[in-house]
């Protein structure tokens, strides 16, 4: 015999785990649809009613490397996602360092304004300097583009990260008679290796995702891997097989990486916001 | 050689404050201010890439504007794009929050399936959600119709593109509503429900009265942050519609981007940027006011 609180207790676990099934199925759904989009061959693709099992192939796979030159892209994007990322990870470390130990709010300031403006108006003006200086299809100037993004992005996640720090074993490295710069590069920046990593993942992430700016500012020498999934419905004919191949390789290594920082992830994208 | 080394060692641990982030500043200000600077500049003048130069015309660009149908569209399709998504994000995003904040055995990993829309490319996710909403051979009408409801014509008709829009849009970002409302529900203080639990306040008496003004704040920031990209969202319904059919999906925004990159005329499309810009600065101005203001309540 249960008692009464017990079967409420059975009641509300079930409910639970009703929830947690409603809450998995929309994505998981997605994900494994595009995994067997490019599993499939592309007549099974466009066939109705569509097919649930198949025999998967791995042909589209295949095509999209020796056909579409797919692993140039995927290199290209990890070059311009790997210099944007180091690049704000040097220039924004000391700065967050700096607004965290010094309150240095205006600086903030500037953040703001950078996450609040359209990417178009980025975008035209950059458009129209690097065309002059001969620039498009650079990879110079992709990552400048992306530091748009990266940088503030590095700063605000950063500055929560040093303002969580104690302070204790900075003070005593300066009493040893180390150098406000020695002591930033030796004790600081090891005891951030955490919030550092996460960082540099979110960046990445960042980057990685970015389609406006590659699809202007790109082209066959450094076109990035939304770019050139983009490109699959460009050319007449909309390749789906394809499609679900690249989207694949796309997705499935970000999807890696944000699993791993999910806790932080949200101090990124809040920049803050849930403090003062 | 080393007293060079050691004075500038000196000087930046005099002037920490000012050496530690003038790298950044001075990088912030050549990729954002200058560029923005200039997106200034050229609203205010007439001009084609690439025929002759610019020149100044005052305020005619955003006279223009007033009297462009499509301008108009755009405003009335952002409206409806963003108020309806937005406001289902909202509400689902703190729904879950709820749900997840009572720790049950597997949420982690319940979690972390949840959360795998948000940080998935947006232009390869919007491509399968573009096959799966074909009207013809797409699973979605597969999936209505095998439990006897008529398909849709999803984004090929000017009447269900923006529902289904949202719909997309509201798969791929809840989950960031509700990590920050969770982290915000994980910050909230425990006395209260205490002195609630004393009282006999009923489960819902308790999240109306206790969690809801508590929670107001971090609902507002987390709505401000959302808007940012989603008044600006680009990327998503450019690979599904292009702003089509018609210009029936065509916000703002988008229109922006096809004065300035398909048509190439620079001084009107920076004028529609600043007009966008400056939608984005007003709602969040008012949003960050009723922040402060709930902060204080």
């Amino acid at each position: 015999m249960m008692t009464e609180k017990q079967t409420m207790k059975t009641v509300k676990t079930g409910l639970f785990y009703v929830g947690a099934v409603v809450l998995c199925v929309p994505p998981v759904f997605v994900f494994v649809w595009m995994i067997m989009t490019g599993l499939k061959t592309g007549v099974q693709n466009i066939a109705y009613p569509p097919e649930f099992i198949f025999t998967p192939t791995f042909e589209n796979f295949r095509a999209v490397f020796q056909q579409h030159n797919f692993f140039r892209y995927l290199v290209n994007s990890f070059i311009i996602a790997g210099f944007a990322t180091v690049i704000s990870l040097v220039v924004g470390l000391p700065a967050a360092y700096s607004i965290a130990k010094y309150r240095q709010g205006k600086i903030g300031l500037i953040i703001l304004v950078a996450r609040m403006t359209p990417f178009v108006s980025y975008l035209l003006p950059w458009y129209i300097i690097f065309r002059r200086l001969n620039l498009i299809d650079t990879f110079s100037a992709l990552i400048i583009t992306h530091l748009i993004i990266t940088l503030p992005m590095v700063i605000w996640l950063m500055v929560s990260f040093f303002e969580g720090m104690p302070s204790e074993l900075e003070d005593a490295a300066l009493i040893d008679g180390c150098s406000g710069l020695q002591s930033f590069l030796v004790i600081v920046l090891p005891l951030m290796r955490n919030g550092i990593a996460t960082s540099a993942i979110i960046s990445f992430i960042f980057s990685w995702n970015q389609f406006l700016f590659s699809l202007i500012l790109s082209g066959p020498k450094t076109k990035t891997v939304p770019v050139a999934v983009y490109n699959f419905i460009s050319y007449g004919k909309i390749d789906w097989a394809g499609i679900g191949a690249a989207a694949t390789l796309i997705v499935l290594p970000v999807s890696v990486f944000a699993f791993f920082v999910r806790k932080t992830i949200v101090q990124g994208l809040t920049m803050g916001a849930l403090k003062e | 050689m080393k007293t060079v080394s050691s004075a500038i060692s000196r000087f930046i641990d005099r002037r920490q404050a000012f050496v530690f982030p003038a790298p950044a500043v001075i990088t912030l200000s050549l990729i954002v201010i200058i560029p923005i600077a200039y997106n200034l500049y050229l609203a205010f003048n007439k001009w084609t890439i690439g025929l002759g130069q610019p020149r100044f015309i005052g305020l005619d660009n955003f006279i223009e504007l007033l009297s462009d149908e499509r301008v108009w569209n755009g405003v009335k399709v952002m409206i409806y794009f963003s108020g309806v998504s937005l406001s289902l994000e909202m509400v689902l995003g703190l729904c879950i929050a709820l749900y997840f904040h009572r720790n049950f055995r597997g949420s982690e990993i319940v979690q972390a399936i949840y959360i795998l829309p948000f940080a998935a490319t947006p232009v390869a996710v919007a491509l399968i959600w573009r096959i799966m909403l074909n009207p013809e051979i797409g699973v979605m009408n597969y999936l209505l119709r095998s439990i006897g409801l008529p398909g849709s014509l999803w984004v090929s008709h000017a009447h269900t593109v923006i529902p289904a829009l949202v719909m997309v849009d509201v798969w791929k970002w809840t989950p960031m509503i509700t990590l920050i409302v969770l982290a915000g529900l994980k910050s909230l203080p425990r006395v209260p429900y205490e002195a609630a639990q004393i009282d006999g306040a009923s489960p819902f008496q308790t999240f109306w009265y206790i969690t809801l003004p508590m929670i107001r704040p971090v609902l507002i920031a987390a709505l401000m942050l959302r808007s940012l990209d989603n008044l600006k969202e680009f990327d998503m319904i450019y690979t599904i519609t292009q702003g089509g059919p018609g210009i029936s999906s065509e916000t703002l925004y988008l229109y922006s981007y096809n004065v300035g990159f398909s048509f190439f005329k620079a001084g009107y499309g920076s004028a529609l940027m600043v007009v966008v810009f400056l939608i984005v600065l007003v709602f969040n101005v008012v949003m960050n006011r009723m922040r402060l203001s709930a902060k204080n309540a």
